[in-house]
């Protein structure tokens, strides 16, 4: 309930505050998740049975808002969106998960008429099968240290005065009011914070190259690339809450002394586009963005590109060709852009993560900030968890945080193919997406941090987790990130563009079963090379998955190589399916099945697979009642 | 003169491309926007317009061209009226996203090479990542973002759209006999 007190305790502006604090509100999610299981019907259908309820429903801030009304309004992605869509209502503290239109009129009847729960809507948890109310006893939350997140879920991000109600621009005016660049860039020094975009570089350090740069012309680049397959808590903030992505911005800008900025969205994200652009015109009508920024005489403008399809754009150097109309291909550094960047001027380029964290170290002082997570890595970081755990979504935690925590605690455990939890399930978690690597077992209480990850190959990268069950193919795992690193090679340097194609060649070959030693060999030597002979980090990372997987599943490789097998199946070369002469009853199901005619036998008689037609599809072994079909 | 019904056929024909480059005042450095809203118009980029693109913003078509195949956005070729995009990213491929592009490339004779199906309703295509992932595997079929889905279900998507597209052909050709009887 942090931010009623927000809302109440927020200088008041003459907008009336403490009636609308009394006001109950219904905050429908419409992040791209909940979006896609209609949330806007919900939406729609909250907004009619309100109105014939008899209740009277506001859908923007008021001032003259009264306690018999219930506002109604959207909110960015709250992160758990596989329960979507998501509804909360406010001040009871009730979280529904999963609502459909049709529930509409149950919640309005029994919660906001009635003041009751509608039990079945609530979240169970499945280790336990209790029922929580709100996010204070759902695992899922209540573990987690929500800074960047929060007001994701909160705020109406269309809204740009609840942003400041809630203290937004605070911390803006402060840098433009109040602080010398200098301080600026002192103070996110001391607070430690470092790039969530992956490398983790002090972003102090880098903020303080910038400013010490003598030229008239500066830049500031907001990097909402998000382009790592699997990671998606940049488009929940640029989403969910726009505005402290611009109020970063700004204070970056003032920092350096730049008064040109820029956000680059992946093209993939429309509604995150479409979000930032419309937060950019509300600020600028606010006269937040503008010629005279809080009285101080200096300007500011922000730009909204949208970027076209390129995962290498997520390095600074190529974000900046992109931008300068070119193909998007990285160059040597130095210079770094924070000495010539954009156009040739001084450039920094910052997360959209990095930039949510700048506006709360500037209100609270870097020693708030330094009091979570670890000495080297201060502060929270949003991972995004997926694959086969019970909860996926974004998680943020303080960095030192360990894997179990968030795969079990927060993830709720492992699962299998059908979502149901399967104990002794957990084999490995991909972290950092292509660049980083495997974390197994033995890793599960290994506090996360940048460089407790980099000790054991990964790395925290953008911060994509995705759990992976006893059922998958590590090798194929490592196949997967080796052909999207491929196909994303800019095809600049030599040992990138013609490095992953021969890897990715040694891997088909292990997985189709036509490798040997010498195939191990190669990956080994052929992944270091690449990593040394590759100018930016998509090349010098591309290895990552391949060598790590080879490190801690050596074995795995090993039974593909020499005994051209696959334990989880899913390599179809490796399956060679026969049928259990003893257990096969001649039933002839199998025969119908198979779309090749590769099974023969007699009646009654044991069938057989003729190998030279069977093309490994599995039909009969989904066929046999018996399980006779074995193999595969 | 012969060349000048030439210069007004061309101004004509690349009227809404002309707007565009206007609106971006034909800098050299807004090629990929104007790209953009280029394809955004005529869903692909045709060759002559991308070589009128150079002309106009003096660059040479060695760079327009460059920069159109250099990002996955950009499409030198017409795509189908029905979009189908299957997310391919992490979360959605350990999920087994890889069955349903199968499924629906059968469904629709497509392959990796070629993506729109002889009559051009339909184009396939595979994402690197929607950030959808809560609700992996997830299929885009003309915006519209369908979650945890099957091969089964993503087929019969697929069934739904053409059969209402069938309806709408069978609804076209009983218009047009009775135009030709107004025509007599």
């Amino acid at each position: 309930m942090n931010n009623m007190e927000a809302l109440t305790s927020t200088p008041a502006n003459g907008h009336g505050i403490s009636t609308l604090a009394q006001v109950r509100r219904v905050i429908i999610c419409a992040g791209t998740g909940c979006m896609a299981n209609g949330a806007m019907k919900v939406f729609e259908q909250f907004k009619s049975e309100i109105a014939s309820a008899g209740l009277r429903v506001i859908l923007e801030l008021r001032a003259e808002a009264t306690s018999d009304e219930i506002r109604l309004s959207k909110s960015g992605c709250q992160g758990f969106c596989q329960m979507g869509p998501l509804v909360s209502v406010v001040p009871d503290g009730i979280l529904y998960t999963k609502v459909r239109k049709e529930d509409v009129a149950e919640i309005v009847q029994q919660t906001l008429a009635g003041g009751h729960v509608v039990e079945r809507l609530l979240y169970k948890d499945p280790a336990t099968r209790k029922s929580c109310q709100g996010i204070e006893d759902n695992p899922f939350y209540a573990r987690q240290s929500r800074f960047v997140l929060h007001e994701c879920g909160f705020l109406d991000p269309e809204d740009i005065r609840e942003f400041m109600l809630h203290g937004g621009y605070q911390a803006a005016r402060k840098a433009f009011v109040e602080m010398a660049p200098e301080e600026i860039c002192k103070t996110i020094l001391d607070s430690g914070l470092r790039g969530r975009g992956g490398g983790g570089f002090p972003t102090g350090r880098k903020w303080e190259a910038a400013r010490i740069q003598n030229s008239a012309k500066k830049y500031v680049i907001c990097n909402g690339d998000e382009g790592d397959p699997g990671a998606f808590m940049n488009r929940s903030v640029m989403e969910g809450n726009p505005h402290s992505v611009i109020e970063g911005l700004m204070i970056a800008a003032r920092a350096i002394g730049a008064n040109e900025t820029l956000v680059y969205v992946r093209a993939e994200y429309p509604l995150a586009v479409e979000r930032m652009r419309g937060a950019v015109a509300a600020a600028e009508r606010e006269g937040i963005l503008g010629k005279n920024v809080f009285g101080t005489g200096l300007s500011m403008k922000c730009e909204v590109m949208e970027g076209a399809g390129a995962f290498v754009c997520g390095e600074e150097t190529a974000m900046i060709a992109s931008i300068e109309g070119q193909r998007g291909m990285p160059r040597p550094k130095p210079p770094f852009p924070a000495q010539s960047g954009l156009w040739g001027k001084p450039t920094i380029i910052n997360n959209v993560e990095t930039l949510a964290h700048v506006c709360r170290i500037l209100n609270e002082g870097p020693e708030v900030f330094k009091q979570i997570g670890t000495k080297e890595s201060p502060g929270t970081k949003t991972f995004a968890l997926t694959g086969h755990v019970s909860n996926t979504g974004l998680v943020e935690v303080p960095f030192g945080t360990t894997l179990r925590e968030i795969v079990y605690n927060i993830g709720g455990g492992v699962t299998d193919d059908a979502g149901k939890i399967w104990k002794t399930g957990f084999k490995a978690v991909q972290i950092g997406g292509p660049s980083g690597g495997c974390l197994t077992e033995e890793h599960l209480d290994l506090p996360l941090a940048y460089e407790s990850l980099r000790a054991v190959g990964a790395m925290v990268g953008s911060g994509g987790l995705v759990a992976m069950n006893q059922g998958t193919c590590m090798v194929s795992i490592a196949r997967f990130f080796m052909e999207f690193t491929q196909r994303e090679s800019c095809g600049k340097c030599v040992l990138c563009r013609e490095g992953t194609r021969q890897l990715l060649a040694l891997l088909d070959d292990v997985i189709e079963g036509r490798a040997d030693q010498n195939t191990l060999d190669l990956l080994d030597k052929l992944g270091r090379a690449v990593q040394i002979g590759s100018l930016c980090g998509l090349g010098k990372t591309a290895p990552n998955p391949v060598l790590s997987t080879m490190r801690y599943f050596r074995k795995e490789y090993e039974e593909h190589v020499f005994e051209k097998r696959c334990r989880t199946g899913r390599c179809k070369a490796l399956l060679s399916p026969e049928i259990n002469q003893v257990k096969c009853k001649g039933c002839g199901l199998c025969i119908k099945a198979c779309p090749t005619g590769a099974i023969t036998g007699e009646k009654k008689q044991p069938h057989h697979i003729n190998p030279e037609l069977c093309i490994k599809c599995g039909a009969c072994a989904t066929a046999c009642k018996i399980h006779a079909v074995e193999g595969i | 003169m012969a060349s000048m019904p030439i210069a007004v056929d061309r101004a004509e024909k690349f009227e809404k491309v002309v707007s565009i480059l206007d609106r971006f005042s034909r800098r050299p450095s807004g090629l990929i926007p104007i790209l953009q809203a280029i394809q955004h118009e005529y869903q692909y980029l045709p060759e002559e317009v991308l070589t009128y693109v150079a002309t106009s913003l003096d660059v040479p078509p060695a760079r327009v061209y460059g920069v159109a195949t250099f990002y996955a956005h950009f499409a030198l070729e017409p795509k189908g009226k029905h979009v189908i995009r299957i997310c391919d990213g992490t979360a959605c491929h350990v999920k087994q996203s890889l069955p349903v592009l199968h499924a629906l490339r059968e469904k629709l004779g497509t392959t990796e090479k070629s993506q729109t199906t002889a009559d051009m309703l339909f184009t396939i295509e595979t994402v690197a990542c929607l950030g959808a992932c809560g609700l992996a595997p997830v299929v885009v079929i003309d915006e519209q973002v369908y979650g945890q889905i099957t091969p089964e279900r993503a087929v019969a998507l697929v069934d739904e759209i053409k059969a209402t597209e069938a309806g709408l052909a069978t609804a076209s050709a009983t218009e047009q006999p009775s135009a030709e009887v107004v025509n007599e």
